[in-house]
């Protein structure tokens, strides 16, 4: 039996305090402990931004690597040996800048890892500069009359592309996250986990608060069947993409 | 009776040019001659025009020739195109549908010929390059019976009826020579051939074999021309091993993905052309900072950018060595023939495993697509050298809080290697700079340190690669040295022999490997010159340039160059070397 304390590693996160990322491992360190695999028998894989240091603060096997490029990398880790866990992270401008691409065969090829996306429409890393998952209107160093390109629908993005598992999480919310990681863990193929994981320094529009205010969780929604793909793909639209939960598993 | 002569068929792409040449091949490779093909086509499935070069002798060669002696024209296009390399004495034979017309001044003979008739005669108009095979057969004096066997193979599965159509258009093609064109009948009667059967392939064959004979059990690939070829061959070979051949979005996600399995412990690869090897540039460094074993083929075509896709060049062996940033440790390597590319991969393998680290095995489209006979070493038995590769069995326990020491400073260089999934090996891995356990860091003595021992690794590799030059140096002192790389080794050879029986005394090294370059060992022949040339398909001289980067050479050295996208002839060769002498 593992622990979540067997995943934690005697290293100092070099995030800023308050950043939503804290949360986002200690999340996947609990659903690591509850799908009771051990250290050595997880691979963290990585891209580039201050969310992709992940896996060099978690107990496992990890593999930080370039800009945009932890999904491929991570899925020859599982072909290679499929008795591994393995999990990919990032931020939004790694997977939905840079690696768009890779994120939308990662999503057809359905290999059987899990995707964590540490969402806060920001570059965070490079000191602050727009993202693709800016809103219309953010100001930030390289968008100072504010953001003029329309923000990548993640979720709707993940259900188009044949994800066959999409869920999406708040930091704020440690329980349901860790929840929905395991879940995603569990899934067999290809699961994706988007996290609103706010940038407490750079982002001074989405904040913990600006979230908590606007999100709907789909626990709270009578009979919503996460089994129905053009339910979820609705769900999404009404709500435009803020809603927490387990919004599709085929 | 002639030692050899060269064939060549030429038409509109989808007319069939390819399987005439195959069925060719393949009937006299039985009857134990030895074959050099090469295709010549564009980027289009149908349309365009393409021909096919055979050569064929009762001896070995390695290299398509001065001339060709039998041009057999499907349209006028081919006549225009080709009938400037034809020998004096050579035959044209030309379709008589199309009217062709021989151009002035061309030295051939033109013979006009019923091809497209008697095969629809035979059954259909399309068989005309069938009745061209038997027409060269009854030329070179040998019977049809010769292809039929081929040709049932070919053609086992497609019914009875157009097995005997084709059987038909055969024999109707050699029929017509034997009986109403006694000027062609036995023109080139080749001596006999020893009845060995050998393989007729393709060296990106060659380089498939090779991978499963070293145990790759991954591929991950993006289609490009000349390589695809591999991943063709790799889809069918790697299921029934229990691997798996993956096409990617992208060359980036192919060499990333072979990484990662790499990284995993499975013996994985990518192989591309120049466009390919571009995009793939940073993630060969991540292989080379995070010392991931990873093999990259990278057949090499016309650059740059596109450039020439579907024609030959050696462009890419700066690009090979130099295009990814930083100071990144690879290893580069050249086969020198398709019968090399089988073993060449096989240690491509073994190198990337045993000094953790990207090798670039850098084929060329003459080496990859030029179709040879050959004999190949058997599969079994290979020696598969994992380098200092630990198992759980070999660890001690990891305390908590403690990683493994995966990037170990180490006298040779090469540090202990965990694949992910051992108890007590768990470690980080970064593309950024990191200590003895993977952890980043940026501390100046550990940075010397670690791209020190990033680096020592390779101090040993021209020492331990096989045949780091190959040579054919019989003198001591020399008037001339002439060094090639890749598939340029045939026609040197050729050239070599011409200028010795002219008296010169002239040394040949083809330097299979690039980076490390293998200096010291190229400096005693080049001490041993008066002149040296070096021969290669580009406009910049890379391997020139490699040389002098490498070698202490007060004299000058010349450079014979070819970058119109076909392969050297041996003649241009000795030409270049003459004009230098």
């Amino acid at each position: 039996m593992s622990t979540a304390a067997d995943f934690q590693f005697n290293v100092k996160q070099n995030w800023c305090p308050g950043c939503g990322d804290f949360s986002v491992q200690a999340a996947i360190q609990r659903a690591l402990a509850a799908v009771n695999v051990e250290p050595h028998e997880v691979v963290i894989v990585s891209g580039i931004g201050c969310s992709s240091r992940l896996p060099g603060y978690v107990n496992a096997y990890g593999f930080h690597t370039t800009h945009g490029r932890s999904l491929p990398l991570a899925q020859g880790v599982k072909l290679a040996n499929p008795n591994l866990t393995v999990l990919a992270c990032g931020g939004d401008g790694d997977g939905f800048a840079i690696g768009i691409g890779h994120t939308i065969h990662a999503m057809r090829r359905d290999v059987d890892i899990t995707y964590i996306v540490m969402d806060n429409h920001v570059y965070g890393l490079t000191k602050g500069q727009v993202s693709p998952r800016s809103d219309l209107g953010f100001k930030t160093k390289t968008s100072p009359e504010g953001s003029t390109e329309r923000p990548v629908s993640a979720l709707e993005l993940a259900l188009s592309a044949g994800a066959g598992f999409v869920a999406q999480g708040f930091s704020k919310d440690l329980n349901e996250l860790a929840l929905l990681i395991e879940a995603g863990i569990r899934h067999r193929g290809f699961s994706f986990i988007n996290v609103f994981s706010p940038c407490v320094t750079f982002n001074k529009v989405n904040t913990y608060e600006w979230y908590s205010q606007r999100i709907k969780k789909l626990s709270e929604i009578e009979g919503y069947d996460p089994a129905n793909r053009v339910e979820a793909m609705r769900c999404v639209m009404e709500y435009e993409g803020l809603v927490t939960g387990r919004i599709y598993e085929r | 009776m002639v030692r050899q002569i060269s064939w060549k068929i030429g038409g509109q792409q989808g007319e069939g040019i390819e399987s005439a040449g195959d069925l060719l091949a393949q009937g006299l490779s039985w009857q134990g001659y030895h074959l050099y093909g090469y295709r010549v086509f564009s980027s289009r499935i149908r349309g365009g025009h393409t021909n096919y070069n055979l050569r064929m002798s009762s001896t070995p060669i390695a290299s398509i020739a001065d001339n060709v002696d039998v041009l057999f024209a499907l349209d006028q296009e081919t006549i225009a195109l080709c009938a400037h390399e034809l020998s004096v004495d050579g035959w044209i034979i030309a379709d008589e549908l199309f009217a062709p017309i021989l151009p002035e001044g061309t030295a051939a003979r033109l013979m006009i010929a019923p091809l497209t008739a008697l095969a629809t005669q035979a059954g259909s108009a399309k068989m005309k390059n069938v009745v061209a095979v038997g027409l060269t057969a009854a030329m070179l004096g040998i019977s049809p019976a010769a292809f039929e066997a081929p040709l049932r193979e070919r053609f086992h599965g497609k019914g009875e009826t157009i097995m005997q159509a084709n059987l038909t258009a055969l024999r109707s093609g050699w029929d017509y020579a034997e009986k109403t064109r006694p000027e062609i009948k036995a023109a080139y009667q080749l001596d006999t051939g020893d009845g060995v059967r050998r393989l007729y392939m393709i060296g990106n064959e060659a380089i498939s074999r090779g991978a499963i004979a070293a145990g790759a059990k991954f591929m991950a690939a993006y289609p490009i021309t000349p390589a695809s070829e591999i991943m063709e061959a790799m889809v069918k070979r790697l299921p029934k091993l229990g691997g798996a051949m993956i096409q990617t979005e992208d060359e980036i996600a192919a060499c990333m993905m072979a990484i990662g399995a790499n990284y995993a412990g499975v013996r994985a690869f990518t192989a591309t052309s120049g466009p390919g090897l571009s995009l793939m540039a940073e993630s060969i460094g991540l292989a080379g900072m995070t010392e991931t074993p990873l093999v990259v083929i990278d057949v090499q075509r016309g650059g740059p950018s596109t450039g020439l896709p579907t024609k030959h060049e050696q462009s890419d062996i700066m690009a090979a060595i130099f295009s990814t940033h930083g100071d990144a440790p690879k290893i580069v390597m050249a086969p020198d023939s398709p019968a090399a590319a089988y073993p060449d991969t096989v240690e491509a393998f073994n190198l990337a495993e045993e000094y953790q680290c990207p090798v670039i095995l850098l084929s060329d489209m003459q080496l990859s697509l030029g179709t040879q006979t050959m004999e190949l070493l058997p599969i079994e038995g290979v020696p598969m050298r994992r380098g200092n590769l630990k198992l759980a069995a070999d660890l001690p326990e990891l305390a908590k809080n403690q990683y493994f020491k995966r990037y170990q400073v180490t006298a040779d260089g090469v540090s202990p290697r965990v694949i992910p999934g051992t108890n007590n090996g768990i470690h980080h891995v970064t593309g950024l700079e990191h200590d003895e356990t993977g952890r980043p860091f940026e501390g100046v003595v550990n940075r010397i340190a670690q791209t020190d021992k990033r680096l020592r690794k390779l101090s040993t590799v021209v020492g331990h690669f096989p045949e780091p030059l190959r040579t054919d140096a019989p003198f001591a002192k020399s008037k001339l040295l002439i060094i090639g790389v890749g598939a340029s080794s045939g026609p040197i050879a050729e050239a070599l022999l011409r200028l010795r029986k002219e008296g010169v005394t002239v040394n040949h090294a083809q330097v299979r490997l690039l980076h490390p370059f293998p200096g010291e060992k190229l400096q005693e022949l080049l001490d041993a010159a008066e002149t040296v040339v070096v021969v290669e398909h580009n406009a910049t001289a890379q391997l020139a340039s490699l040389i002098r980067a490498n070698s202490s050479q007060g004299r000058k050295i010349y450079s014979v160059l070819k970058y119109d996208g076909n392969p050297f002839r041996p003649e241009e060769i000795a030409n270049g070397c003459r004009g230098v002498l």
